[in-house]
């Protein structure tokens, strides 16, 4: 890596107008699947796809909501519980989704990659 | 110091759960030996690996569970001997010291040598190697025998009819059950099963089996009867597996088992025996609530707390086998002298109850329950804990108008057990409650209680909410942390206020400003039975389940499953080539549904939408199946076909299924319609059922099949036509004004105060002067249906949602096939090394 290059890179996924209001939809980022959730006050959260209890790539199908003041998404197969900010699972915290920092950027809906 | 516990079963399990518990195996070095190769799993649920339940779930723990308590588990390691001398046990592999030896060997079917029993007319039932035998000998079956006719050769039986065997039951004993029914109890069970189809030969004793001239094989019964079979398992009873105790020269007990004092000590002090392995005061236990028992006296005393001696136990039990009731309790027989019976007998439904009382009257000795386990904890209650009886001690066991009687959760003692898996007392409750807990679920996990066999979770929550309630904590009826209203409280609140959108709800009447999964659904379904508006609108889309935001069923491995509506199960040609030809073109596996229609699965997100367009254009709708919605009218041919017929039943399917197709409801609704009393529908088994008289039509109303099985009860006789659909809209409309979210019409009826009666008084006499406006709601919702999937296809906003990805074409490259039968099924775990490479990502 170009050791001049700023640390934040940000990727551009899709377009505002790709995203469902207050619920989710999936991008494709080579090779790894991004559940994008648009909420209220124009914040996107962007975690990862895969559902770890099923094995299939459901997340960006569940329901969001808040639990005692998180915003989690339900996975729509069995209902266990992730925080959208840091991925992790309520009911069983040794389970943890990848998430990513993500923002709109005028229309473009984008990502930071590490 | 070295634990050794020889056994991986529930039992040996259970030991080492506890010792896990109490922290206790860090400080020990412990090592468990299983002969079989699956990691402990619930024997008890073992039918239901037929049903489909695979045995990674079947297992009683996570799969690191023991490597991470630092425990040496030993699959498929069989023990050959124990060195007494040198405190070691011996296997194939080596050889292992102990400190203490803990035999949890469990037992073995019991087989009566009969000439000709082998391979595929000598199998067991007990293990899962056990099951994978019997599958792979039903292949090409037509029938199965279970030789045995008691509580285990039951559950065979079931096993066998779950793989479509045509199932027999031989018992020696002149009656089902003999140890723990009584004549008549075995007598109604006879009838019970015999009902669903399964042959019942009693006082049978098998002489010889010998090759048959229509199935496999013939069984020769001693009275010179015959009967021929495919196959044969054998559940005639266990034996304690004491075979390393008895080579070891341990005291073994007068029927078997290696004897052990009640601290669950062999006569060598630094061995235990427990669980079926073991002989206590000479008897073997071969249920697993007395194994857990023993589990905890020796794994106590190891870390060296104040062990509860084994005492014995109650084998009283409650059981579903093959869907019927049976319980029996305490002094079943009435052996105690004295003892005074008191019964009761319907031969029409075939029920059966006997209450055995105490010379004095005044204590429960036992009971025998067969069709009914209702009364089952109350009368356990009684016995346990000797409560004195009421003074007409026949109302225990008597049918009543409404309900049966249970005992008030204050009513017993704090020694009252109400979990016996788990030894939970009332008591146990009572602190937990006065420690703070005001949460089921943490009661739950605190406790244990209601986390084994499950039966005593109504009874536990009952007398949770009681104690709460007694220490003046209001019960939390919230419907979740955004409602402090149940969902009957806000579906009055939508209606009187006309809010049609869920952030106007949450503002006015909850918290926050998201919801959850629990509230969104739950309102969105009251906004659809109040205005019934397209669930696709963008206000509404977000409040769906999965399900009905795709308009489609998930399965498994995140493909949908989709169903096109065919109105009491009536189809063209024309109609069955259409569908034919999409589930061709798309490579869809189908399966014919319960309800009279067709399930096409394996389509991905995106496809839905092409597969829609295609399904409307041959003239279908959607069929609501991801709906808590109206799902199926099933009929029979009625009068038009059927020369029994009365009524045409198709006619006054399409007329029900077409008026309430789109109804949104707190949970599904399912109809059924028979053109004559043979009922070939199975009204009786729906929410709805309507049954052809000569003079018109009955209605059925709350009956249910799938888990909680519910006969549907006669609510109104001979209505004419317009009388039948009128009382369908008030009975439907006021369900959906009065259930609790989730909850289906059976369970609402009998949690409705003043049940049947009040029912009928509200919507047959209109006794709430409601009649008028619940047939208002009803039209409605009916002028306002609209195929949701039409809808969705004319609008581009709408079909946004159905796309795999929002930035590429492709499919979701993790869903993998393999073809079996013909069609394809999602591939197993254990299949996806065997793709290719190329075809995983």
């Amino acid at each position: 890596m170009n050791m001049l290059a700023p640390l934040t890179h940000w990727r551009t996924l899709c377009s505002r107008n790709d995203l469902v209001a207050n619920s989710g939809v999936v991008a494709w980022l080579d090779g790894t699947q991004v559940a994008l959730f648009h909420l209220s006050g124009d914040q996107v959260y962007a975690i990862e796809n895969r559902d770890p209890k099923s094995g299939a790539n459901v997340i960006g199908r569940g329901l969001v909501g808040s639990l005692k003041g998180r915003t989690v998404v339900a996975a729509p197969l069995y209902k266990q519980h992730f925080r959208l900010d840091d991925g992790l699972c309520l009911e069983d915290p040794q389970q943890r989704l990848r998430v990513w920092p993500a923002r709109l950027n005028g229309d473009a809906v984008e990502i930071a990659l590490g | 110091m070295n634990i050794v516990i020889i056994g991986n079963g529930m039992v040996g399990h259970h030991c080492v759960a506890r010792l896990a518990e109490q922290g206790a195996l860090e400080r020990f070095q412990v090592r468990v030996f299983g002969e079989e190769r699956q990691r402990a799993y619930d024997r008890v649920h073992l039918s239901e690996y037929f049903g489909g339940r695979d045995a990674e779930s079947l297992a009683l723990c996570e799969a690191d569970f023991y490597a991470r308590h630092g425990v040496q588990l030993h699959l498929g390691e069989a023990v050959t001997a124990i060195d007494r001398a040198r405190n070691e046990v011996v296997t194939a592999q080596g050889r292992y010291a102990y400190d203490h030896l803990v035999l949890a060997t469990g037992s073995y079917p019991f087989v009566p040598p009969i000439p000709g029993a082998e391979g595929t007319s000598r199998l067991v039932y007990r293990t899962l190697e056990d099951l994978d035998a019997i599958r792979l000998a039903a292949q090409g079956a037509r029938r199965g025998v279970v030789v045995g006719g008691g509580l285990l050769g039951l559950e065979a039986a079931n096993a066998l009819k779950s793989l479509g065997l045509e199932a027999h039951v031989v018992e020696f004993a002149p009656r089902l059950m003999p140890v723990q029914l009584d004549e008549l109890g075995g007598e109604a069970l006879r009838a019970r099963i015999e009902a669903l189809g399964v042959g019942v030969h009693l006082s049978r004793a098998t002489e010889a089996i010998v090759a048959g001239s229509q199935y496999r094989y013939r069984m020769d019964f001693k009275d010179g009867d015959s009967l021929e079979t495919d196959l044969i398992v054998f559940s005639a009873g266990i034996r304690p597996q004491d075979a390393l105790g008895r080579a070891a020269g341990l005291e073994i007990g007068p029927r078997g088992g290696v004897a052990v004092d009640d601290l669950c000590r062999s006569s060598d002090p630094a061995i235990y025996a427990i669980g079926e392995c073991a002989a206590w005061n000479g008897s073997v236990f071969g249920l697993v609530a007395p194994g857990y028992s023993m589990a905890r006296t020796v794994a106590d005393q190891l870390t060296g707390l104040d062990a509860t001696p084994f005492t014995g136990a109650d084998l009283s039990t409650k059981l579903k086998l093959l869907g019927v009731d049976v319980g029996s309790i305490g002094d079943a027989h009435a052996a105690t002298p004295g003892a005074r019976s008191y019964r009761f007998i319907d031969e029409a439904t075939a029920s059966y109850r006997r209450l055995v009382v105490a010379a004095d009257g005044k204590r429960v000795l036992g009971a025998v329950l067969v069709g009914d386990n209702s009364y089952y904890d109350t009368l356990l209650q009684y016995a346990q804990n000797g409560i004195k009886l009421p003074a007409d001690p026949s109302s225990l066991i008597l049918p009543v108008s409404d309900g049966t009687p249970t005992l008030g959760a204050d009513a017993l003692p704090d020694t009252a057990t109400l979990c016996s898996c788990h030894n939970v007392t009332k008591g146990a409750v009572c602190c937990q409650v006065d420690a703070g807990v005001t949460d089921l679920g943490e009661l739950k996990s605190a406790t244990k209680a209601a986390t084994g066999c499950g039966g005593c979770a109504s009874l536990l929550k009952q007398v949770f909410e009681h104690e709460l309630t007694a220490r003046g904590v209001a019960v939390d009826k919230s419907l979740c942390e955004h409602f402090a209203h149940t969902r009957q409280a806000l579906y009055d609140i939508v209606r009187v206020e006309g809010i049609e959108r869920f952030e106007d709800l949450l503002a006015r009447h909850g918290k926050g400003e998201l919801g959850c999964d629990i509230c969104k659904p739950a309102v969105g379904s009251i906004l659809a039975s109040c205005w019934n508006r397209p669930i696709q609108d963008p206000a509404l889309v977000p409040l769906q389940d999965t399900n009905d935001t795709f308009m489609a069923n998930m399965q498994k491995n995140g493909t949908y499953s989709v169903v096109p509506r065919v109105p009491g199960g009536e189809i063209t040609p024309e109609g069955l080539i259409a569908i034919g030809q999409v589930a061709k073109k798309y490579d869809l596996y189908t399966k014919i549904t319960g309800g009279q229609r067709i399930d096409l699965f394996g389509a991905q997100l995106h496809q839905l939408p092409d597969i829609w367009a295609e399904l409307i254009d041959a003239g279908f709708e959607t069929g609501h199946a991801y709906g808590k919605s109206l799902r199926t009218v099933k009929s029979c041919v009625g009068s038009t076909w059927c020369r029994y017929g009365v009524q045409d039943s198709v006619g006054m399917a399409l007329t029900l299924e077409n008026r309430y197709k789109g109804l949104r409801a707190p949970h599904k609704i399912k109809f059924g319609v028979s053109g004559c009393t043979r009922e070939c529908a199975e009204a009786q088994s729906k929410d709805i059922g309507v049954i052809a008289t000569e003079k018109g039509w009955n209605l059925y109303i709350c009956g249910n099949g799938g888990m909680r099985p519910r006969h549907a009860e006669l609510f109104a006789t001979d209505l004419d036509d317009a009388g039948l659909i009128r009382t369908i809209d008030r009975v439907l409309m006021f369900y959906i004004r009065t259930a609790d979210k989730l909850q289906r019409t059976s369970v609402w009826r009998e949690s409705l105060d003043g049940g049947l009666d009040y029912l009928k008084a509200v919507i047959l006499d209109d006794s709430l002067g409601l009649g008028a406006e619940l047939e208002r709601q009803m039209q409605l919702v009916v002028d306002r249906y609209e195929c949701e999937w039409a809808n969705a296809l004319k609008d581009p906003e709408k079909l946004k949602r159905f796309r795999t990805f929002v930035n590429d074409h492709r499919d979701d490259p993790d869903i993998h096939f393999v073809r079996e039968r013909g069609q394809r099924r999602p591939a197993r775990a254990s299949e996806l090394s065997l793709i290719p490479a190329e075809e995983v990502h």
